[in-house]
């Protein structure tokens, strides 16, 4: 077997099959060489696919990992500018969420076809894909969740909120991979409170988990072009994304 | 945080945007979130599009919650300045 350089990587922007079998765009990157590994599917945050989102592919990539990222806008907007199909997304009320879970189980399929692939995959997102992240977790066979502070996981959502989003506690049982919470304590959406009753709520159904709370930390402290971006706590993150990743899709 | 509040409606106008092209605008859309460009951790972005057009036909504001209300008040100024049947609206 070959043992390429570290961090030695392919990326592309590639077409796979999504929910309902439509074709949908999606940006991936490999690591060189033939080990099997497993694969992470990254989930984009509201404002969209963008530069920032397929740094963080590169990064699973260079970790050892096949990751993939599947763009939850293509059919709104195909071969737009980021900006702009995250905004027209928006006012067509947002991704619902049978569509995204369909899309997550095309991009993880596409993993597990991959001839490196060990069979085992995880998902991360980010902001509404941390939410996201654990909704597919609740619906699809994966193998480890991460959740980047996601809003409405748990906690009551506005009644008055015109996109389609809904708190996922009903699904919850559901979710029985490995979950890692990556959350900010100074955080509104979601709220320490909020964060604590998922944490219960996955005591309660006996789902492993671990969750850390960054004092200091604010939303989205993992941004890295934003001003809420937070270099301690986004560095202690990754550390434990890897080794929970690591742990969970080795084999 | 993700507020995920949008307020939309339509309007009557024309925006320039994208290559310095004018467009009829027909729909806005209005939310307070992340910004994509601006250096604050939430604005109030004002999208002014026509849909029919595509994706690209958008021209995007994000502002501090206190510009924001600036320019709220400054149209309202403008507004107030005219009488109703200049805007072309019934006294």
């Amino acid at each position: 077997m070959s043992t390429p350089p570290l961090a030695d990587l392919t990326a592309t922007t590639l077409t796979i099959t999504g929910h309902n079998g439509d074709e949908i765009e999606a940006y991936s990157a490999r690591p060189h060489g033939d080990a099997r590994r497993g694969g992470v599917v990254v989930i984009h945050h509201m404002p969209g696919y963008d530069r920032e989102t397929k740094e963080i592919v590169r990064h699973f990539a260079e970790l050892g990992h096949d990751a993939i990222c599947p763009n939850l806008y293509s059919r709104e907007a195909p071969d737009s500018s980021p900006d702009d199909a995250a905004a027209v997304a928006r006012a067509q009320g947002g991704v619902p969420d049978d569509r995204f879970v369909g899309d997550v189980a095309g991009a993880a399929a596409w993993l597990r076809a991959l001839p490196t692939s060990n069979g085992k995959v995880g998902t991360i997102g980010y902001c509404s894909g941390g939410r996201q992240s654990v909704l597919a977790g609740c619906h699809l066979d994966v193998d480890a969740v991460v959740d980047c502070y996601g809003a409405f996981v748990t906690g009551t959502v506005p009644t008055d909120f015109p996109l389609k989003v809904t708190n996922l506690v009903d699904q919850l049982p559901g979710l029985t991979a490995p979950v890692l919470g990556l959350f900010g304590a100074q955080d509104k959406f979601p709220s320490p409170e909020q964060v604590e009753e998922l944490d219960a709520i996955l005591t309660k159904q006996g789902t492993p988990h671990e969750f850390h709370s960054y004092e200091g930390a604010g939303h989205a402290f993992f941004a890295v072009n934003r001003p809420s971006y937070n270099v301690a706590a986004a560095i202690d993150g990754w550390e434990r994304i890897a080794a929970f990743y690591g742990t969970h899709l080795a084999g | 945080m993700c507020t995920y509040t949008t307020v939309k409606d339509t309007i009557d106008g024309s925006a320039k945007g994208p290559d310095s092209s004018w467009f009829r605008a027909t729909d806005i859309t209005v939310y307070f979130d992340h910004p994509f460009h601006a250096m604050a951790e939430h604005t109030l972005n004002i999208d002014v599009t026509d849909p029919a057009k595509g994706p690209s036909a958008r021209v995007a504001l994000e502002l501090t919650a206190e510009s924001a209300r600036k320019l709220v008040a400054a149209i309202q100024t403008a507004l107030d300045a005219v009488p109703a049947e200049i805007q072309g609206l019934t006294a």
